[in-house]
């Protein structure tokens, strides 16, 4: 990480120069490209030490199997060194890599195919400039038959839909923009959209949630209830440049994320991210709040006894600090894995330049039984205006096995 | 043999409160800085997390945060004439061990002392004549008003609650008006009252005293300091002084710096490290950095271009010692630096059994109470009275915790049914009124090393020499007696003094407010750091925290130690990173 | 972050906690680049399961003891009823009854009241020792008896003996310290310390059972938001007390 930072210092000192001679030298081109490779997050899984960074390695769970991330430096053995530009757009366009192999699709292909080809080699330039790091990919540990590379072929034919974005005139160029970044190298939806058995993203719920590597990623709609029609745009840039706005902060997989991607865009183009997410529609439903239950009346009093000294009797935290739970995407998705998680072994806020405040949420999973995790979410979820289905003590035993798991291994 | 590592700019020993503000201040000038630590990492929501840090037993009683003797402890003697024998466990003092050192388990009562604090010897002798002969009490070297933006920026980077009680020399109601000038109020409110020290207040102001919110490092609202470091609102939940606080609402190392320090690509932390030498180029007038070894044994040589002690005082004096720099006190001839100007502080306290009105004692935060300082520092005349310097009277809801907080009348049984009912009665409706007298500088009272116990690493221990003298005994009566004037005017059932008398014993919990040891001053003979925390034999190195203090003052001694910190580090970073030497010349 | 975090139970461990017998130092850490967080890490209690300290005999004389220092009667429940001697038990089986944090070089001195404890023996070796030579004293005064045997009047008595000095237990060490200012017998204080913190600490460490001491006195424990009472000066709360893991009144149905 320091390497990293050294040498983008490095290169930031050197960028006004070079550009003060020439409009589109290589230089500007390969800063472009370094902005563009932020927006599209590579470092985060193509990094598994944070000291090589872009070398590859990190496992990736996917529904079928272990991926490790491949090594995209220019080393020519074990990197991209040998890759030609061409090869690398067909790379990200069409998710075939040089020797005619099909990509796994946990690279995000079905996203980087609007990306333009400019913007691709752009990338590619930057890429370049990286020091070659020698590390060798590791062979993925995949589940019978998805180790077949050649049923990839049926895969795509059935979910991969290549092609450049393509402007929708009816809408402002900053919606445009957004859509550009969230649709194509942000790859928003590789997360925030559902997939189908085969790990295909569900068009027709697009950005509406969905499970990846033990998390639940909240719906980023516009919908008010589970998704994040409540904020304003100038929140959800706040939420994108310093991991926290007066409603969240960012835990997770979101919060790695946030530190090395949205943190550092340009704050017109998170303004677009923003216009383009709160146009989404969704499809709210009609929730009632749970009312008079036991799992209520328990779950309330787990929560003044437990919860209230950072999130208040009344549920409005502390903004920017603890979060406040009236209004929660998180509380009231429809999956409450990460809600679940959240509690059992805490979270913190990514910390960023802006708001590097570190306080984190304990972990409570030594201290409250299945049984009373539920009974708080399902309180909390249901409190403060916020309306979800009752949370089920088994599903907090699944979560809970799940870390275990993740914990041993 | 030790491994020799890369040099670095800064070496801090002890990351506590002023290894951490040293190494955020240096850090951002640039300069390549690492702290030593011999404790753990520790931070709020691992290591006192809301959900475990309201544990008594665990905390205070099993000392979870607190330095471990069978690691490093002291010997004790009241005077020269006993044989010192070593604190098996802690008592009197609880320093502490891992990062934000005794930061983390404070109380957070953020006071100023009196501009007259620091010209203690020539405001006295000018008021009353000449002082007893054997009290080593000095001036400072530095005055109030060259501390007060320093004092300042130490309440803005920690978010002190208060009511300024003086503005540019404006009487300010509701303040402190004793207090030296200040530029500006506190950054925050004072904290909403709980009812034993409002009626207190109440007391006070009908006998003639002037009451106020005492400071505290416990938010009253929710604050982002100048660091951008955000802490939470205090939720009296009654856990603070020997625990670390749950929910990042009392001001530490770890809300208020850390964050923004740990992120520097200039500063490097390694903990469980523990310094044993600091080391001198053949001239003995320059460190060249320290020796230190870790837990698993390995022994490192770490060089810098300065070195800053920041442990605890009694750390930094042994170290000193062990290191062999400076000359170690001599009671019999009363030369020597080091070890010289031990001082404490002598505490006292009034129950007062108020019956029939509910206090709820639990209701608490560290700093949480009304004061007054009538009978602080020169306050008042002392003429007549055989003694100087004083302390603040305060009435404090900082915990109902059971185990150390069950008030029972006088001469109660100690065990037994009536015992139990006592605690039964009076647990809710108790108030208590503490005294927190100075104590002044005495000849008699000193720390060297002790010539028989060593400690895990075969080091000789600290030795600490001391008693009260007549100055304590006799300021701290008058002060409980005018404790005992105000518990009356409380109307309550009954009352119960407890007056220190006797030896100092390092049994009972008093504070842990130790200072001295290697003093400020003007004047090299009875100084062993010049104003700015610089010794005077050695300028690259620097000494820290209640350490440098010649006598202790009637506060407790925190903001003061901020202050000084601060108003060292503008003075290095204005003239010593540009022309590295003595600050002060002679 | 390869770092191996010695003392930080990983808390997902759920409902039984396992037993941690000695405090090992951690390693050392270089930390750079920020503030660490790891999910799932803390330093939370321990409470130890099945450790066994005290013989039958031994845990009849605390029965017996603690019942005496805080009786039950018509306040309520004491000492005993609270678990102190399940709490002692635990308390003695692991690192504080070792004095594992504890100087325990030598050499030895009696020293005065001033300079605090300074016996030899560590809390568990001090019950141990004291134990025995009580019992022995009871059955050489009372006929043959024990101390647990002997009426609550004549327990007093011997208490009382033993609290003022009065009666000295051999091979302890040097007997006085402080109560509050008061000179007392080393092993006394140090049961009676032991007995408050077994009555008021958390039920996690066996004793204060049912928060029967809490009660008593009416703390509400391990509550850690005041804010809506601070300014109902002289009003009585209605808060229950809770402890670290909770209070029966969360789940009415499934306790």
């Amino acid at each position: 990480m320091k390497t990293l930072c050294s040498l983008l210092t490095v290169f930031l000192a050197l960028t006004p120069f070079l550009r003060a001679h020439a409009a589109d030298t290589s230089a500007s081109r390969i800063a472009r490209g370094r902005y563009l490779a932020t927006a599209g997050d590579c470092v985060a899984c193509h990094t598994a030490d944070k000291g090589k960074p872009f070398a590859g390695g990190r496992p990736i769970e996917t529904p079928f199997g272990i991926i490790y991330s491949p090594n995209i430096t220019p080393d020519r053995d074990t990197g991209i060194g040998g890759w030609s530009d061409d090869q690398f757009y067909r790379a990200m366009h069409t998710g075939v890599g040089p020797s005619g192999r099909h990509l796994y699709p946990a690279f995000p292909y079905p996203y980087f195919t609007k990306a333009t080809h400019e913007d691709v080699s752009a990338i590619r330039a930057y890429l370049d400039t990286l020091e070659p790091v020698k590390n060798a990919r590791k062979e993925p540990r995949l589940t019978w038959p998805l180790d077949w590379r050649y049923l990839l072929r049926g895969w795509n034919w059935l979910y991969f839909d290549e092609g450049t974005y393509r402007a929708n005139a009816q809408k402002s160029p900053e919606w445009n923009r957004g859509a550009y970044l969230v649709e194509g190298l942000g790859h928003c939806g590789a997360c925030h959209t559902a997939t189908n058995f085969a790990g295909g993203a569900k068009a027709s719920e697009a950005l509406e949630g969905g499970m990846l590597q033990g998390w639940f990623a909240p719906n980023i709609t516009g919908d008010r209830r589970a998704g994040i029609g409540s904020w304003s745009t100038e929140d959800i840039v706040d939420y994108l440049k310093t991991g926290r706005n007066s409603h969240s902060g960012a835990t997770g997989l979101m919060a790695e994320v946030i530190t090395d991607s949205t943190s550092k865009l340009d704050r017109s183009d998170l303004h677009a991210i923003a216009a383009y997410l709160e146009d989404m529609p969704g499809h709210p439903q009609d929730v009632s709040p749970l009312q008079g239950s036991p799992t209520l009346a328990a779950g309330r009093a787990i929560y003044r006894d437990s919860c209230s000294a950072c999130h208040q009797y009344d549920g409005k935290g502390v903004p920017k600090l603890f979060s406040p739970l009236g209004g929660s995407a998180l509380l009231q998705s429809r999956d409450h894995t990460t809600a679940i998680r959240l509690v059992l072994e805490g979270a913190r806020t990514a910390p960023t330049d802006a708001r590097p405040t570190t306080a984190a949420m304990p972990a409570y999973g030594w201290k409250l039984s299945d049984a009373e995790v539920a009974a708080v979410l399902t309180y909390v979820g249901n409190s403060w205006g916020n309306a979800t289905p009752e949370v089920a003590a088994s599903d907090v035993r699944t979560v809970r096995e799940r870390l275990r798991l993740e914990h041993d291994h | 043999m030790a491994k020799k590592l890369p040099a670095v700019d800064v070496v801090l020993v002890g990351f506590g409160w002023t290894g951490a503000m040293i190494g955020e201040e240096l850090t951002a000038a640039g300069l390549r800085t690492v702290a030593l630590e011999r404790g753990g990492w520790r931070d709020t929501s691992t290591d006192f997390a809301v959900t475990f840090a309201q544990d008594e037993l665990r905390y205070m009683w099993r000392g979870h945060l607190f330095q471990e003797p069978a690691h490093q402890t002291l010997t004790f003697r009241n005077d020269s004439s006993q044989t010192a024998l070593p604190l098996r466990h802690l008592g009197s003092f609880l320093p502490a061990s891992g990062v934000g050192g005794a930061g983390v388990h404070w109380n957070g009562q953020t006071w100023r002392f009196l501009p007259s604090d620091f010209v203690l010897r020539s405001h006295n002798e000018q008021r009353y004549g000449a002082l007893s002969q054997d009290m080593t009490v000095q001036d400072w070297g530095v005055t109030y008003d060259e501390l007060e933006p320093f004092y300042d920026k130490f309440e803005y980077l920690c978010g002190i609650s208060g009511k300024a009680g003086n503005l540019r020399g404006a009487r300010q109601d509701g303040g402190n008006p004793f207090e030296g000038p200040r530029a500006r109020d506190f950054p925050n409110p004072p904290l909403e009252m709980a009812y034993g020290p409002t009626l207190f207040g109440q007391a006070a102001r009908d006998t003639g005293h002037t009451p106020f919110p005492c400071p505290a490092a416990n938010m009253s609202r929710a604050y982002t300091n100048p660091l951008g470091v955000m802490l939470a609102p205090c939720t009296y939940c009654g856990f603070c002084e020997k625990f670390g606080c749950g929910n990042n609402s009392k001001s530490s190392p770890q809300t208020t710096i850390l964050p923004v320090l740990m992120r520097r690509d200039n500063f490097e932390l390694r903990t469980e490290s523990e310094v044993v030498r600091i080391n001198m180029d053949s001239s003995g007038k320059r460190a060249t950095g320290v020796t230190y070894v870790d837990t698993q044994g390995n022994e490192f040589e770490q060089p810098a271009e300065m070195v800053f002690l920041c442990a605890y005082i009694l750390h930094n004096v042994h170290l000193l010692l062990l290191s062999g720099i400076g000359l170690p006190y001599d009671p019999r001839t009363g030369e020597g630096i080091v070890g010289r100007n031990y001082a404490y502080q002598v505490v006292s306290s009034v129950d007062v059994f108020l019956g029939d009105r509910i206090l709820n004692p639990f209701v608490g935060a560290g700093a949480l109470g009304v004061g007054i300082d009538d009978y602080n520092g020169d306050n008042f005349d002392h003429t007549g009275l055989g003694f100087i310097a004083g302390g603040y009277l305060a009435c404090w809801n900082t915990n109902g915790r059971p185990i150390e907080y069950h008030p029972v009348p006088k001469d109660t049984p100690k065990w037994g049914s009536k015992f139990k009912k006592a605690m039964a009665e009076n647990y809710l409706t108790t108030a208590t009124i503490s005294t927190h007298g100075a104590v002044m500088a005495n000849r008699g009272n000193f720390l060297d090393l002790d010539p028989t116990y060593r400690d895990a690493r075969g080091r000789p221990l600290l030795r600490m020499t001391f008693d009260f003298h007549d100055n304590e005994h006799r300021m701290s009566d008058y002060l409980t007696d005018r404790a005992v004037d105000i518990a009356r005017a409380m109307k309550p059932r009954e009352i119960h003094a407890k007056k220190r008398t006797g030896h100092y014993s390092v049994v009972p919990y008093q504070t842990t407010h130790n200072t001295g040891g290697a003093a400020m001053g003007s004047d090299p003979k009875t100084s062993f750091v010049n104003k700015y925390l610089q010794s005077w034999d050695v300028p690259n190195l620097f000494v820290t925290g209640s350490t440098v203090f010649p006598q202790n003052a009637g506060y407790n001694p925190t903001g003061t130690i901020g202050a000084l910190t601060y108003f060292a580090l503008d003075a290095i970073k204005k003239q010593y990173l540009k022309n590295p030497g003595p600050l002060v010349q002679l | 972050m390869p770092d191996t975090l010695q003392r930080r139970a990983v808390l997902l461990a759920g409902v039984s906690l396992l037993a941690v017998n000695a405090v090992t130092r951690s390693q050392a850490r270089t930390i750079a680049g920020g503030v660490p967080w790891t999910p799932g890490a803390g330093d939370a209690p321990t409470a130890e399961g099945s450790l066994k300290f005290f013989t039958p005999d031994e845990a009849a004389f605390i029965d017996a003891a603690v019942a005496r220092l805080i009786p039950a009667d018509d306040l309520g429940p004491g000492a005993k009823e609270a678990g102190v001697t399940t709490f002692l038990d635990r308390q003695l089986a692991g690192p504080y009854g070792h004095a594992e944090t504890w100087y325990m070089g030598g050499p030895w001195h009696d020293g005065t009241r001033s300079q605090g404890y300074q016996s030899r023996l560590t809390p568990a070796a001090l019950y141990r020792t004291a134990i025995k030579a009580i019992d022995d004293h009871c059955r050489q005064a009372f006929g043959g008896k024990t101390f647990s045997t002997l009426s609550p009047d004549q327990q007093d008595s011997v208490l009382t003996d033993l609290e003022k000095g009065k009666f000295k237990i051999e091979g302890i060490g040097p007997h006085a310290v402080e109560i509050e200012g008061a000179k007392a017998d080393s092993f006394f204080s140090v049961l009676l310390q032991n007995t408050l913190e077994g009555f008021f600490s958390d039920p996690i460490y066996g004793g204060n059972r049912d928060m029967i001491g809490w009660k008593l006195i009416g703390f509400p424990g391990a509550h850690y938001d005041y804010r809506p009472y601070v300014g109902q000066h002289g009003k009585k709360l209605p808060i229950e007390p809770v402890g670290l893991r909770g209070r029966p009144g969360w789940m009415p149905n499934q306790s």
